[in-house]
């Protein structure tokens, strides 16, 4: 019989500040290509992230992981460094990265990847506002 | 009477931090709201006016109008600021979404037309958390 594959998300959300800008360009530059996004005081946005596993469910549990388990590693790896920061600041992750959805929603997929088991595919989904969001992998 | 809403959305940095206040006893009130190198929302506002239709339109009042009041007013003064440092009406406030919304209160009060009456501002935080104020 064919092993059949279903998919489950968990949702979670966190909030942040951010500036835009790449520091090798001047600041007429900067706010030609990132406008509003390179204030130098920052702003912020409500991130709305979907992380999404696919894999097979257990005989023994029909689950393909414990959400409640799912959702205890989103928060202790992702959501502890990122909720309430400023991301440029006050994290390790966009020093010399601009903290683009696109730089964050890689940098999360990089951080879950390395505590969820490889039998399973992940993806993961930023939404930067209820208009723009991200998905990687692509 | 009707009421008509517009609904416009702003993103922006701030923190929770009483200067008079301690770190410490700061922290204690406002948790992770005082980090000191700011955090954000994408907020969501909701305006409401009231009164009766204009016989000759049918309006209460032109909605593009209303708009660009509210874009003129509030969201060019809010949208990708902070709200701690970049605003001049929020300046020696605390900036909660509660002296927020008063504040926008008071702005569009001041620049809608005499005709129209403000009936509400209603403003989301989160998803989770908004604010209403009346005027009251």
């Amino acid at each position: 019989m064919m092993s059949k594959k279903i998919a489950v998300f968990r949702r979670e959300h966190f909030n942040a500040a951010h500036r835009l800008y790449n520091e090798a360009w001047d600041m007429e530059r900067n706010d030609a290509v990132f406008g509003k996004c390179n204030n130098p005081n920052f702003h912020g946005h409500n991130y709305e992230l979907e992380v999404k596993l696919v894999g097979e469910t257990d005989p023994a549990t029909g689950y393909v992981m414990d959400m409640k388990v799912l959702g205890d590693l989103v928060k202790e790896h992702v959501l502890k460094q990122l909720d309430h920061k400023n991301l440029n600041l006050d994290t390790p992750y966009f020093k010399k990265l601009n903290p683009t959805a696109e730089n964050i929603c890689m940098v999360i997929y990089d951080i879950l990847r390395e505590k969820i088991d490889i039998k399973f595919e992940l993806q993961v989904r930023l939404y930067e506002t209820p208009r723009n969001f991200v998905e990687y992998p692509a | 009477m009707v009421y008509l809403t517009r609904l416009e959305h702003f993103n922006a940095a701030h923190k929770l931090f009483n200067p008079a206040w301690t770190r410490e006893k700061n922290e204690a009130v406002f948790g992770p709201c005082a980090n000191e190198n700011w955090h954000g929302h994408n907020y969501e506002l909701f305006v409401t006016i009231k009164g009766r239709p204009h016989a000759d339109t049918g309006f209460l009042f032109d909605a593009k109008k209303f708009s660009k009041i509210i874009q003129a007013e509030v969201i060019e003064k809010l949208d990708h600021k902070n709200l701690n440092v970049d605003v001049d009406f929020m300046l020696g406030k605390m900036c909660s979404t509660e002296n927020l919304a008063m504040a926008i209160w008071e702005r569009l009060n001041s620049a809608l037309p005499a005709e129209v009456q403000l009936h509400a501002v209603k403003l989301y935080e989160t998803p989770r958390i908004y604010v209403e104020y009346f005027g009251e």
